[in-house]
């Protein structure tokens, strides 16, 4: 109980620090409300051990030398540590390309038993989109992957696809975006919007995301404020765990 | 049954032109005008509208066909009209496989490595066209012409039986609706997946369409111009417009009772969720309610362009398409800030209606010079636009 409130405490503390995201990678008013507390993060935190899983596909990595170093796993785990300078914090990340829901979802229960994770961050939905899975299967297989996570005593939130507007015409990520915005709610779950957050960039023009190029320096860019968002959205989440919710568990 | 030889009704054109713009609008994304059209106010969008008229225009054209001329010479005509579909939709893909071609070969960005897979099936073309070909493969906004193509081969008999049994006839549709739910039936796609308009789902409102055309609206005038009707409408497009307004503004969704969320969610536009006909089904009954046949704003100036295009949907439908890529295409390469976006959704909707226009003028030029076509289209009512 006290340890929990110390954590609680010291988040509070990290929240300071923080301020510095949101000048450099805003986000819309509204944006990135964590809804929904992680237990198990805030238990992890106060308990000095904090162990993080990223399920994703190609787009949670980057290509090239150093790219994984720069990809938005990597960055989060940098700033996980600067925020909380006294948890051992380790993030593991499993990027696969080509990935369906389908596909992940069969490995999720070898990765939790041999990680054993406070939380999972699972990225998917484009391989969906791309390959034209039924959203139906779509939906039953983010169903099966959360409830898989949180019977083995893991948080979990879900990041949806990136903006592309180049691609725009040619994947149909609605149905996608709306079966995973259904299952969070469903399911009591935060969902990290990368979808609307980079339209947001691309609409005030922070980042041109339809440009041309070969150089990696703007995906750089971008998994950078990924990866800040993400750690604010994951601590300001923690935050929401009452001490009293806590004893029940 | 006889078919009334009655005025062509000019609300089916005005209310199908409009919905083609409204498919226009939504198809290209991220445009600050698709806030105008009906999927953000309701359950159901312009496709319910698309497809409900194209069914209650084709039962009177074929209908007729059928009684003047015999099964034989009007399910020929039908499938003519299946074939015009099929060839209008193969020239859709090929304009699609241009764009994507195009992209592919320009575009370039480390950041949308996964992404870019979407043009994996460029390096099998041979497999990607022939399951175009058999309207297996289904790029984006691509989907409704496959389902009237489906729809099409399949309603000779429909019209046969419609003639006879009018109650039978919607009663088969109605079943084979609730089997489709039931047992999940729709029809493979390629690579995976299913048709994103499920063919035996839909069917239930091109079926519904009909039946209203050949002697249903008699049946059921009565009960939905009633006030009770009207009433029941009103609350139902009000309450999902109220569930609809906590998507865009998520603060207000925890109003929206939890009993509700886990019934009503997900909303299944492939397989026409029944949330989805009945949303439709309210805005009809309001429509015929306040929008008389005879209402004189139907034949006002102003109004005009929407007629002309609704009367020509297969073309304008095509035409809509192919703006929306190639609106999305400018705001891609020259500007997507709100005023390009304004200035190529009008700017699409003027060629549209440009191109009705002209269609219209084709149509009478024809119809002037002897020997080209037997019979003038216009005295059936809303014209071989089925």
């Amino acid at each position: 109980m006290k340890r929990i409130v110390l954590a609680l405490a010291g988040l509070l503390f990290a929240g300071v620090a923080l301020a510095q995201t949101s000048d450099l990678c805003p986000v819309a008013d509204g944006e990135l409300k964590p809804g929904f507390p992680l237990p198990h993060v805030t238990e992890a935190i106060a308990n000095k051990q904090l162990d993080i899983v990223v399920l994703g596909t190609t787009s949670s990595a980057l290509s090239g030398p150093g790219g994984s170093g720069k990809a938005y796993p990597a960055r989060f785990e940098i700033e996980l540590k600067n925020e909380l300078p006294d948890v051992a914090i380790r993030v593991t990340s499993y990027a696969k390309p080509r990935q369906t829901a389908p596909d992940m979802e069969k490995e999720i229960g070898r990765i939790l038993s041999r990680d054993k994770p406070a939380l999972v961050v699972w990225q998917t939905g484009t391989g969906d989109a791309i390959r034209g899975i039924d959203p139906e299967t779509f939906r039953e297989a983010l169903d099966a992957g959360v409830s898989a996570v949180r019977a083995a005593g893991s948080d979990i939130i879900l990041i949806n696809m990136q903006y592309s507007p180049r691609t725009e015409t040619m994947i149909a990520l609605t149905p996608y975006l709306d079966v995973m915005r259904f299952v969070a709610l469903q399911h009591e779950i935060n969902l990290f919007d990368r979808f609307a957050i980079m339209k947001y960039w691309s609409e005030i023009g922070l980042f041109d995301l339809s440009a041309a190029t070969k150089k990696t320096d703007l995906a750089e860019r971008v998994h950078d404020c990924i990866g800040r968002l993400l750690t604010e959205f994951v601590l300001e989440s923690a935050k929401l765990t009452a001490p009293e919710d806590k004893d029940t568990h | 049954m006889h078919l009334a030889e009655s005025e062509r009704d000019l609300r089916l054109d005005l209310f199908r032109g409009l919905a083609l713009w409204l498919i226009f609008l939504d198809h290209i994304p991220s445009n600050i005008v698709s806030w105008i059209t009906i999927r953000n106010y309701g359950f159901s969008d312009a496709t319910e509208i698309f497809v409900f008229i194209s069914g209650y225009t084709a039962a009177f054209v074929y209908g007729a066909t059928m009684q003047k001329k015999g099964f034989v010479v009007a399910s020929a005509r039908i499938l003519k009209r299946a074939w015009q579909v099929y060839v209008a939709h193969i020239f859709l893909f090929a304009i699609y496989m241009a764009e994507i071609a195009y992209v592919s070969a320009h575009f370039e960005n480390p950041l949308y490595a996964e992404e870019m897979g979407v043009f994996d099936f460029l390096r099998q073309p041979d497999v990607a066209l022939v399951q175009a070909l058999l309207l297996k493969f289904k790029p984006a906004n691509m989907d409704v012409l496959p389902l009237y193509i489906a729809l099409l081969a399949a309603f000779p008999p429909y019209v046969w039986l419609l003639l006879r049994m009018p109650t039978l006839a919607l009663s088969v549709s109605v079943a084979i609706y609730v089997v489709a739910w039931e047992f999940g039936i729709n029809l493979p796609a390629y690579p995976s997946g299913h048709w994103v308009f499920n063919p035996f789902a839909w069917q239930l409102l091109f079926a519904f369409g009909t039946w209203c055309a050949l002697g249903g609206m008699k049946r059921i005038g009565l009960f939905i111009r009633s006030p009770y009707a009207v009433a029941l409408a009103t609350i139902y497009l009000l309450v999902s417009l109220a569930v609809v307004s906590t998507w865009y503004f998520p603060a207000y969704a925890h109003l929206v009772p939890k009993w509700l969320t886990e019934w009503m969610y997900p909303i299944d536009k492939t397989n026409l969720d029944v949330l989805r006909l009945a949303h439709f089904f309210a805005l009809a009954t309001l429509t015929v309610r306040f929008v008389p046949p005879d209402w004189p704003g139907l034949h006002s100036l102003w109004l005009r362009p929407a007629v002309l295009c609704g009367q020509h949907s297969l073309e304008i439908f095509c035409i809509g398409v192919f703006l929306a890529f190639a609106a999305h295409f400018a705001m891609i390469e020259f500007s997507d800030g709100t005023a390009m976006q304004i200035l190529v959704s009008i700017l699409g909707i003027a060629i549209m209606v440009a191109a009705a226009a002209l269609m219209s003028w084709y149509r009478r030029i024809e119809e002037r010079s002897p020997g080209t076509r037997s019979k003038p289209p216009s005295t059936t009512p809303a014209g071989s636009s089925t």
